[in-house]
């Protein structure tokens, strides 16, 4: 690649020899691809004949799936005392799984809308992706609070719609802060993820052999046709929603943490919550992004999209994500001696040392200790070793709920009360079915719709760059 | 249905986004009105190249977080202090404090939607049918070519002497759209 030396500004009063050599960024997409490579890459994934791999992961998947949707029938038919929970655990796997879902989504409005206000333009080859994830992930985690309510049928008294009883939602209550919350963020990461989509959308349109293709690819596109005037109002569209989408993101998992810490459980009522719940969303998110995206780029053959570079930085956010988070959990133990309260100090005692040490020793080395590693390169840049790692992080982040909601629980004020809370096959077979319906939504993604942002990643090559010799710049023009 | 086709646009193609800016620039100072450069994605400068003011999507998403905001507020107040007031805790039955969260992701809810469908309005998009889908070479504005495109109905616009001018700012592909 040509390297944007200053030498043909032809100076010749300046020494060129000695004046500092410009240090030369990391090219984001490698190899130096033209425009053209970019898009039949990206497009030609869903192009292509459906590869065996595919079915190969579908399939399970769609099984695992089934799977849930079996358990939940089998929930709303025999009622909710086919899991494990009872007084005083009356939270238990539901709402642990509800909170890792929802937090895992975290990752792809961060990567979408905060990154883009930064200007970090590396966030152009795992937005799409990141953001697929976002929306699948916050379907999974919908299930949960749905069907924990017990009888189902009655759901909808969450939202404010009249009823037979003519009472409304009572809205001092956090739980009802969480159906808006939630609700708004599922719609509002759709909204983005689509605005996104609408040039993809048209190049596929446009490189469609079958009248099929054309016709559906077309009707989303809207009939986009790149048009300057157009994009002039699309890219301040895209602008205000991330700017709207940075206070969303940091929003849902502060009201979600607000679900405990409105309450006055000890080991739940703490104001240190809202920006641990985020921290700790954001580190989960990014965990599943490194999960998905590292073998996705290997079968989908995408090194040259999304390169070590990109993997490396985003190490660099879960290590950061992952120390906020284990600051926060020294700072919990530190606030439960000082604040003097013998009720929070046993519930922390407890915590790490009670029945349950196993599940926060666990989330320990997963959450903190783990992720450490990403201080040096040379781990950052394995990626077997990001792929274990990000596994881990996944663990312990589930673990992290797990242990929040159900020690704190479990023992009451008074021991007469105390439990000790165990899932049945059910709660952990509808967990391991919520998989199933994340991966068989994000294989059929992936199967008919650009997994990269084209156009984006289009955007912050050389070439695109009217100013560089690669983008057709001549001597002079600067 | 042959003689009803009439000139609809001059297509001119480009292979780099510094020639379609430079196009761009000269197409501006010849004083032509109905005219637009298609890219396969935003290239930087282009607005002012073109002269394409600030977009007003903002209004509207302004006016979508307006309108989620006095919705929460007013829905919160109606239901739980006028309609059903129900004590709870001995709290306010009313409080700007308790009904904020909600009010706010209203706010968003309705910004996001405000955004999104000004920028279809402000485009006039969806527009499923365009007479410059009918050029082949245009299918590739989406991929890695660069078009000027200067509409018949232009008061500035002369089959002959706007294609040259397409041909002298370096176009190699001219090609003439009927609708």
């Amino acid at each position: 690649m040509a390297a944007p030396t200053h030498t043909h500004h032809g100076t010749p009063t300046l020494n060129v020899a000695a004046a500092p050599k410009e240090l030369e960024r990391e090219p984001l997409v490698l190899n130096n691809r033209s425009l053209s490579w970019i898009t039949s890459t990206i497009a030609g994934i869903v192009e292509g004949n459906t590869p065996k791999w595919w079915w190969a992961f579908f399939i399970p998947s769609a099984l695992v799936m089934s799977m849930c949707f079996g358990m939940i029938a089998y929930l709303i038919s025999a009622g909710i005392g086919v899991w494990g929970l009872n007084q005083p655990v009356g939270w238990a796997w539901d709402i642990t799984n509800f909170v890792f879902w929802i937090g895992i989504g975290h990752a792809g409005t961060l990567i979408s809308a905060v990154l883009f206000l930064l200007r970090q333009k590396w966030r152009t080859s795992i937005n799409r992706a990141a953001e697929a994830m976002t929306l699948f992930a916050v379907a999974c985690a919908g299930i949960f609070p749905m069907i924990h309510v017990g009888r189902i049928w009655f759901a909808w008294w969450l939202f404010p719609l009249p009823n037979a009883n003519s009472i409304w939602p009572q809205f001092r209550s956090p739980l009802l802060w969480d159906v808006f919350a939630v609700s708004t963020y599922g719609t509002v990461s759709l909204l983005f993820w689509y605005t996104g989509l609408v040039p993809d959308l048209a190049t596929m349109r446009d490189r469609a052999k079958t009248k099929i293709r054309k016709f559906a690819y077309g009707l989303f596109a809207l009939g986009w046709t790149g048009s300057n005037r157009h994009w002039s109002n699309y890219e301040k569209a895209y602008l205000l929603l991330a700017g709207i989408s940075t206070p969303l993101v940091l929003s849902v998992h502060s009201i979600v943490s607000f679900d405990f810490a409105v309450s006055v459980v000890p080991g739940w009522h703490t104001t240190i919550f809202p920006p641990y719940f985020v921290a700790g969303a954001i580190f989960s998110g990014f965990g599943m992004v490194l999960t998905l995206m590292i073998p996705l780029r290997t079968v989908c053959k995408l090194h040259d999209l999304v390169t070590i570079r990109h993997i490396d930085l985003m190490c660099k956010v879960t290590m950061a994500t992952g120390s906020i988070v284990g600051y926060a959990y020294a700072m919990e133990f530190f606030i439960a001696w000082y604040g003097g309260n013998p009720y929070e100090l046993y519930a922390f005692k407890n915590r790490a040392f009670g029945p349950y040490w196993w599940a926060y020793w666990s989330m320990v080395s997963c959450n903190v200790i783990c992720p450490q590693l990403f201080w040096f390169k040379a781990f950052r840049q394995n990626v077997v070793i990001v792929f274990i790692i990000s596994i881990f992080v996944n663990i312990g982040m589930w673990f992290e709920r797990f242990v929040i909601i159900v020690t704190s629980l479990h023992r009451d004020y008074l021991p007469s009360s105390w439990g000790y809370f165990s899932p049945t096959p059910v709660d952990i077979l509808t967990f391991v079915g919520s998989f199933g319906l994340f991966l068989t939504l994000f294989l059929l993604f992936m199967r008919f719709l650009p997994m990269i942002a084209i156009s984006e990643v289009k955007g912050v090559t050389p070439q695109a760059d009217p100013h560089h010799p690669l983008g057709g710049a001549k001597e002079g023009h600067h | 249905m042959a003689e009803t086709l009439k000139p609809y646009a001059l297509l001119a193609e480009f292979e780099t986004p510094a020639d379609v800016m430079q196009a761009a620039r000269a197409v501006r100072i010849a004083g032509f009105r109905r005219w637009d450069v298609h890219t396969p994605f935003p290239i930087h400068g282009m607005d002012g190249a073109m002269g394409i003011k600030n977009s007003k999507v903002g209004y509207f998403s302004f006016v979508g977080g307006v309108t989620g905001l006095t919705i929460g507020m007013s829905m919160i107040w109606f239901m739980n202090k006028y309609d059903y007031p129900i004590i709870v805790g001995g709290k306010p039955l009313f409080s700007p404090l308790f009904a904020f969260p909600v009010s706010y992701e209203l706010t968003i809810l309705l910004a996001s939607f405000g955004t999104l469908l000004g920028m279809c309005f402000l485009n006039r998009l969806p527009k499923l049918y365009n007479p410059i889908f009918k050029s082949e070479r245009f299918a590739r504005a989406s991929d890695d070519r660069f078009f000027v495109v200067i509409e018949a109905s232009d008061p500035k616009f002369s089959a002959v002497e706007t294609r040259k001018l397409l041909e002298n700012l370096g176009s190699k592909n001219i090609e003439l759209v009927e609708d």
